[in-house]
This record gives C-alpha cells, sequence and structure tokens, in this order.
C-alpha cells in the first residue's frame, strides 16, 4: 500500500455513515464555500487534477484520517498554493495578502460569467494516440505486482493495492487517456491506452463475500501484462 | 494541532476553525486577484440548485420509454450527454451501465471520491466516507443491507415467497421490493 488514502478492502471502519437529510447538497454552509475556492483555484491552470490529488494523498496520516473530507480538500488546496509558487507561507499564516499576483495569472481568473461554460467544458482526459492498445477485450491479463507509481517514490498511482497483482480480464477499452502517474507530478500527459478490467471478488478477496461477484476497475496499460 | 511541518504541510498554519481556514483562504485569493468572489457564488448555485441527480433520473426515464435511447446511452453515453447539453467537470467521461435480473452495479471511488457531478451533482457524505470507500469493494452486499437492499440473488425461495403479496397475483397490487420493510 502506497499511501493512506488507498484504503479500498480494508477492514475495521464500521457501518457508512448516514445523515439524517441526505436531500441537502452541502450539509454545512463552509464545505460549499471549499468546494467552489478549490475549482476556481484549479481554474488557474498552476497544476492539474492528478497533482491535487496527490496533494490530498500526501498529507500526514495522521492528519488525513483526522479531517474531514472538505478539511482535506482544504489542506490539499493551502499546500498546491505553497507548492507551486502562488502564496507564500507567511501568507497562509496571515490569511492575507500585501500584493496582487502577476498579470499574467490574474488574467485567468475565473470569473462568474464564465463558470458555467467552465465547468460545462471540464477536463476530459482522453487524448489521440497512434500506439495501438496491447490487450484485446476478452484479453486475460494481470495487474502490476506492486502498487507503486513506477518512476516517482511515493508518487500518484491509480492502481489500488488491493488489485495489484492479480489476474483479470479485459471489457472494455476507452483508448488513449492522460497518465496520471505521469502528470501529477508534472512530468507530461503521457497518454496511454485505459481498459476496464474485471476481476473476480476471489481473486481479490481471501474471504470473498460471494464468489459471482466481480470489481470493475479503469486500469492504464502500464499497469497491465499478459496473463 | 501540531506545528512542525509548516513547510510541507502550509494548512498547520491555517486556523483551526474549517469556517475560518476557508475564509482565510479565499481572502488570500481575492487579494490576489485570483479569485472572484462572484464566481465562487456562482459555483455553489449551480450545483445547489441546477446540477443534481434530477439530470441522471430524466435520462433514466428517458432509457426507459425510449428503446432507440437506451441502446444510444449504452452504446456511447458521452454523446448521447453532450448532445442533451450535460456533460463536463468531472463527468467527461462516461460509461453507463444497466441492471438486469442477474446483475445489479454499484459505483463506488476507493481512492478519492470519481463521481458523475454533470449527471448526479456533489456526492452525498457517505460516498465520500473512508467505511464506504473500504467496504464497497470487499463486502458490497454488507454495505447494501444497511441501506435496506437485499439482491434477489442472495435470497431462498421462502424469502422470495415473502415478497409475493396475495394482490400482486391478483394484478391489483406489485410484489415487494427485496430489503423493503414489510
Amino acid at each position: 500500500m502506497t499511501r493512506i488514502h488507498d484504503m479500498g478492502g480494508r477492514f475495521g471502519d464500521g457501518p457508512v455513515p448516514r445523515e439524517a437529510d441526505e436531500t441537502r447538497v452541502f450539509a454545512i454552509g463552509w464545505h460549499a464555500r471549499a468546494l467552489a475556492l478549490t475549482v476556481a483555484a484549479g481554474a488557474l491552470g498552476k497544476w492539474n487534477i492528478d497533482a491535487s490529488r496527490h496533494g490530498r494523498e500526501r498529507l500526514p496520516p495522521a492528519d488525513y484520517a483526522r479531517l474531514s473530507y472538505y478539511e482535506k480538500w482544504l489542506a490539499g488546496l493551502a499546500k498546491m498554493l505553497v507548492e507551486r509558487g502562488i502564496a507564500t507561507a507567511e501568507e497562509i499564516a496571515a490569511g492575507r495578502s500585501p500584493a496582487p499576483a502577476p498579470d499574467d495569472l490574474t488574467e485567468k481568473c475565473l470569473v462568474a460569467a464564465r463558470v458555467v461554460p467552465a465547468l460545462r467544458s471540464g477536463g476530459p482526459s482522453a487524448r489521440s494516440s497512434t500506439a495501438a492498445p496491447a490487450f484485446a477485450i476478452g484479453s486475460r491479463v494481470r495487474t502490476r505486482p506492486i502498487a507503486e507509481n513506477e518512476t516517482v517514490a511515493g508518487g500518484h498511482t491509480r492502481l489500488p493495492a488491493y488489485a495489484a497483482g492479480r489476474p483479470g480480464t479485459v471489457v472494455l477499452r476507452h483508448g488513449a487517456h492522460v497518465f496520471p502517474d505521469r502528470n501529477a507530478h508534472f512530468h507530461g500527459e503521457a497518454p496511454r491506452h485505459l481498459y476496464t478490467i474485471s476481476f473476480a471478488a476471489s481473486d481479490l478477496w481471501q474471504h470473498a463475500e460471494s464468489a459471482g461477484d466481480e470489481v470493475r476497475l479503469d486500469l492504464w496499460e502500464s499497469y497491465l501484462v499478459p496473463e | 494541532m501540531p506545528h512542525d511541518h509548516h513547510d510541507d504541510n502550509p494548512h498547520s498554519l491555517l486556523p483551526s476553525e474549517p469556517a475560518l481556514r476557508v475564509k482565510a483562504l479565499e481572502t488570500i485569493l481575492a487579494e490576489k486577484g485570483l479569485v472572484d468572489p462572484a464566481a465562487l457564488d456562482a459555483i455553489i448555485d449551480l450545483y445547489a440548485h441546477e446540477i443534481g441527480p434530477q439530470i441522471g433520473a430524466s435520462l433514466v426515464a428517458k432509457a426507459w420509454v425510449d428503446d432507440g435511447f437506451r441502446a444510444g446511452l449504452l452504446a456511447d453515453a458521452n454523446t448521447v450527454i453532450t448532445q442533451l447539453g450535460h456533460g463536463g467537470r468531472q463527468g467527461e467521461h462516461v460509461v453507463v451501465v444497466e441492471n438486469s435480473p442477474d446483475t445489479h452495479n454499484m459505483v463506488v471511488c476507493t481512492l478519492c471520491s470519481c463521481y458523475p457531478w454533470p449527471l448526479l451533482g456533489i456526492p452525498p457524505g457517505w460516498y465520500k466516507s473512508d467505511a464506504y470507500h473500504a467496504r464497497a469493494v470487499r463486502e458490497p452486499r454488507a454495505v447494501l443491507a444497511e441501506f435496506g437492499v437485499t439482491l434477489a440473488d442472495g435470497m431462498d425461495e421462502a424469502a422470495l415467497a415473502a415478497l409475493v403479496t396475495r394482490d400482486s397475483m391478483i394484478g391489483t397490487g406489485l410484489p415487494r421490493a427485496p430489503g423493503a420493510s414489510t
């Protein structure tokens, strides 16, 4: 297991917490503000979604476990602002900024009129690729034995630890997509083919709840070898 | 709160009250000219009032009454969703799957909280909880049971018979749903 966020299959969490009123979009006012602020700051283009996910994953495990969901977003945002040179630690501590940002950054500020079109276009990850996909639908494959980033120690990856080193079957091919393991570290998009792989529950768990059940995961080609 | 890792973890420099943490970060970015508070209001308004599960529900209903639409949605959801004016952030690439008498689908992201925002809106708190992330892949049926859902393939004949009401056999009623309280 690479980091604390990779908790699929973990024991001991107890019942799934429910809320009295689950029709409310935001349980608390500041949750909405934290989400909106994170979305708006992302529009500055100083990081990508993979980097922001990795920013949260890199929080100290004790903090990750202690902080609520949107508190993790705020902690990740503060980290990205400092790491990407937008704000200093002193500014974070003061809660104020003495001067405007450079013009080339302020011109990227998401203004209210641009909110709907920006969210409507989103950030597609599909990319054209001249490489032929290595696997066909129905191919038997096996995941890499270690669920870690191949080039960066402790780096971002989308192969969950519970699915490392397991056999599965290709059920969908999605074409080439931005590779998070590289993109999260600003090492380029390095697009590669993305597949949906089906795993039998009995191949994932020592004590499968129901042997006929399956788990399907979207996995990049470099996570897979022929079985 | 520990204050021994400021450089790597600037969140430890923020106020302890979460609402004040948001305020501090918003103030910094607004003073730098990098965030427009009115844009934050617009984002919140969009997800509070415009984009939510009613959009996904309209697509499901349309698939129920229109076989051609259903086939298109299953074959290439992105094209269909875009044509209807939906799609975008956190729903750029969508695959639609359908339940059947022998297949029940359940969505989880164990690594973060990926969710089709343009179709379902902002995910509920439980979807983002550690317990759901940890358990949905290992013991999905136990999780479903907490939601009052029992899948018919796990039921014996006696349990199935308990779903069949007199009125359902006359035709003036429908069978009870598995897991529904009687």
